[in-house]
């Protein structure tokens, strides 16, 4: 036995990254026809090979994790920090073998439980009783564990009452509780957790995070990812910042946080350099979203402000009515709203426009969020088409405005992320 | 950073025998031991299927017994009373069919079951570990057990047909287990293609049906002319079936020992063929799914 319990060395993970090479209309008819021919040989001879299908596109690499290289003791509690996209989940990924490195080396020594989802496993016809032997296999525990833990697991959740009800009838709340319980239960050597805390309401998250402690402090190995600060330093002895998939830093939680915060993070970056970022989902690349900003020093806007950002994009075949939409998150990832701008863009084939887009007023909450930026024409109301996707961009932050005495006001998350307008009264006459 | 290492010859890997060592394209070596371990998983996966196969449905488990029921009874009616086709030696002709119908249902499903499994269990590829062949193996599994259930027609069947079974239905089991082993390699092979390419959900219905065809499943490989034996049994069905028939019938079909070993040849190269391709891709599984 050593006192190591993960060793990373020099760990990588590739992924690539496809995008068609050439616009319909920049090659001939007949270039189309051989091509296509080409890619269809080509195609059938990496069919009968057995490779993963490649098609008229160039293969662009994006390295999710770049040379990483640490070791976490064993009892330690490890926090992994990092923007989204600088490769945590893609590490937690590796660490639980899901996915393979694409170089380095990887030496782990006991029980990997993840737990990079709540629910995993989850079906929704089973009753919770069986759900939680299946979740319970799924996340590697034996049936005899599953047993042992079974009435602790149903107290934690609080579902005694609808045990044998298929989870399909249980309410979101419910679900979620009974998804964590199973979770909080599992009992491996080394404990890997993705953002999974931030689930359920404010009382039941208090009560996952007093689980979460517990298992800690029994000296077991826990990998943990947050982006919540203040949970992070609270519980990990160590952290690492992971900046664009290499490892920025590692040591003390409060100096990791530090880093994090000074580096920026995107907290001031008003500049999105968005082409060549991978995207989660791929357009009909008709038009193609090459860069964003904000027409400001920094990124934050008042809480009664307009929104406003100028878009550079660049068509790749001609467009009568080009149409912006714009999805706005709060930190959680959760979508507050979207809006839709008019399809009334014309562009030529190979034609790059700055745009701006502005929306009056949305009635923000102060806080931080982030958009998600589509292109493509239709809307919501007549079915849309999508030519290019960008989420997880335009990071702001709204400022809470001034209260009346001169005081910031004061919103509580609890109330949700729009402030409606005021409220309009009207007395109808006094009951005696 | 290998500068560092070097400075700390303490600070090796772990050499605990529990140890794990990834690397780079090579994978844990230790497929085979995990495949044990996570049996429990296995069990469970399957026990899941099981139980969600027939939920919300009226007829749940006897749906087992229809489908072969029923093609049965139609197959009877169009090729022995509309287009004779002769029963083997002696045996009512709907015993002869079952023999085919069971074998080949569980064949077609298992393929197709198998194939859209790890397509649907994405949710569990993309968030756990564990080693992937669980996922076809347990749908087949769930095939098996309809395939055992429907089992009981034989004895329906032989009771209406006061047919008195031979020694021979004691060695069912065998035949079962070929028809396992004969399904498994095609399985394996077509859902790691699957992940990769959904054409394929497009073209197991399609093959499928096309098989039925070259499969003594309505006839009786007696049939089948002399010169055409070898090619017809390269389709390693036709063993199973025959196997089939020669327990069932009691010994009035012939098993054609040459196609019989042909057969067994054929399944031993799909499996060994959908192992090692399954072997091969599923690292990037969860990559590409």
């Amino acid at each position: 036995m050593t006192d190591i319990a993960i060793s990373i060395q020099g760990l990588s993970k590739r992924y690539a990254v496809e995008r068609e090479a050439k616009s319909a209309l920049d090659v001939t008819y007949r270039e189309a026809i051989v091509g296509g021919a080409r890619s269809l040989v080509r195609s059938t001879g990496d069919f009968l090979r057995g490779r993963a299908a490649r098609r008229c596109e160039t293969r662009q690499d994006f390295w999710a994790l770049r040379d990483v290289t640490f070791d976490v003791m064993r009892g330690e509690v490890l926090g992994i920090i990092g923007r989204n996209g600088a490769g945590k989940s893609t590490l937690l990924k590796v660490i639980s073998r899901i996915t393979e490195p694409t170089e380095g080396r990887l030496c782990i020594s006991g029980r990997v439980g993840s737990l990079l989802e709540v629910g995993t496993g989850f079906h929704p016809e089973l009753s919770g009783r069986e759900n939680i032997y299946l979740n319970g296999a799924v996340l590697g525990m034996t049936r005899r564990e599953i047993l042992g833990k079974f009435d602790e697991i149903v107290e934690f959740a609080e579902v005694a009452k609808f045990l044998d009800t298929p989870v399909k009838r249980y309410s979101s709340g419910m679900y979620v509780r009974l998804a964590f319980a199973v979770a909080a239960h599992l009992e491996p050597d080394i404990l890997v957790v993705d953002e999974v805390l931030a689930v359920g309401d404010a009382q039941f998250q208090k009560k996952c995070l007093g689980k979460m402690r517990d298992v800690a402090s029994r000296g077991r190995t826990v990998l943990f990812v947050s982006h919540n600060l203040g949970v992070m330093e609270r519980l990990t002895q160590r952290a690492l910042v992971l900046e664009s998939g290499t490892c920025a830093f590692i040591g003390s939680p409060a100096a990791a946080v530090a880093r994090y915060a000074e580096f920026g993070v995107g907290e001031n970056i008003v500049e999105f350099d968005v082409e060549k970022m991978p995207r989660k989902y791929p357009g009909n690349g008709a038009a193609r979203i090459l860069r964003l900003r904000f027409d400001r020093p920094i990124p934050v806007f008042e809480s009664d402000e307009g929104f406003r950002c100028i878009a550079s994009i660049r068509a790749e075949e001609e467009i009568p009515g080009l149409r912006f939409s714009m999805a706005v998150l709060d930190v959680q990832g959760a979508a507050v709203g979207s809006c839709f701008g008019p399809g009334t863009i014309a562009m030529k084939a190979g034609e790059e426009l700055d745009v701006q887009l502005a929306v009056p007023n949305m009635r923000l909450a102060p806080g931080k969020y982030s958009c998600g930026l589509s292109i493509g024409k239709g809307n919501y109301r007549s079915g849309h088409v999508d030519f290019d996707v960008v989420l997880d961009t335009l990071h702001f932050e709204v400022r809470p405005e001034e209260g009346d005495s001169g005081t910031v006001s004061f919103w509580t998350r609890g109330w949700g992320s729009i402030i409606f307008p005021d409220i309009e009264q009207t007395v109808l006459g006094t009951r005696p | 950073m290998n500068a560092e290492l070097a400075r700390r010859p303490d600070v090796g890997p772990p050499q605990d025998e529990d140890a794990l060592i990834i690397e780079a394209g090579r994978g844990s070596g230790l497929y085979w031991r995990d495949l044990w371990r996570y049996r429990e998983l296995f069990y469970v996966l399957a026990w899941r299927d099981l139980a969600v196969r027939y939920k919300q449905t009226v007829l749940g488990l006897a749906w087992a017994i229809l489908r072969p029921l029923l093609t049965v009874a139609v197959f009877t009616l169009i090729f022995q009373r509309i287009a004779n086709l002769p029963s083997e030696a002696g045996a009512p002709y709907a015993l002869m069919v079952l023999a085919g119908v069971l074998p080949w249902q569980f064949f077609s499903a298992a393929l197709a079951e198998a194939s859209a499994s790890l397509v649907s269990n994405s949710a569990l590829i993309t968030k756990v570990y564990f080693p992937r062949l669980i996922v076809p193996l347990a749908a087949i599994v769930v095939v098996l057990v309809d395939l055992l259930v429907s089992l009981a027609l034989i004895v329906a069947l032989m009771a209406w047909y006061r047919f008195m079974p031979g020694w021979q239905l004691l060695t069912l089991p065998f035949f079962i287990a070929m028809a396992f082993l004969a399904s498994l390699g095609p399985a394996l092979w077509l859902s790691s293609l699957n992940v990769t390419y959904r054409d394929f959900r497009h073209a197991i219905p399609f093959m499928l049906q096309l098989g039925l065809y070259i499969s003594p499943v309505a006839f009786s490989s007696s049939l089948v002319p002399e010169g055409w034996r070898i090619l017809y049994s390269l389709n390693p069905m036709v063993g199973v079936i025959d196997g089939f028939r020669w327990a069932i019938l009691g010994g009035s079909s012939a098993i054609h020992w040459h196609g019989f070993l042909i057969s067994w040849a054929l399944i031993a190269v799909f499996l060994w063929l959908g192992v090692s391709r399954f072997r091969r891709t599923e690292r990037h599984f969860a990559d590409i799914i």
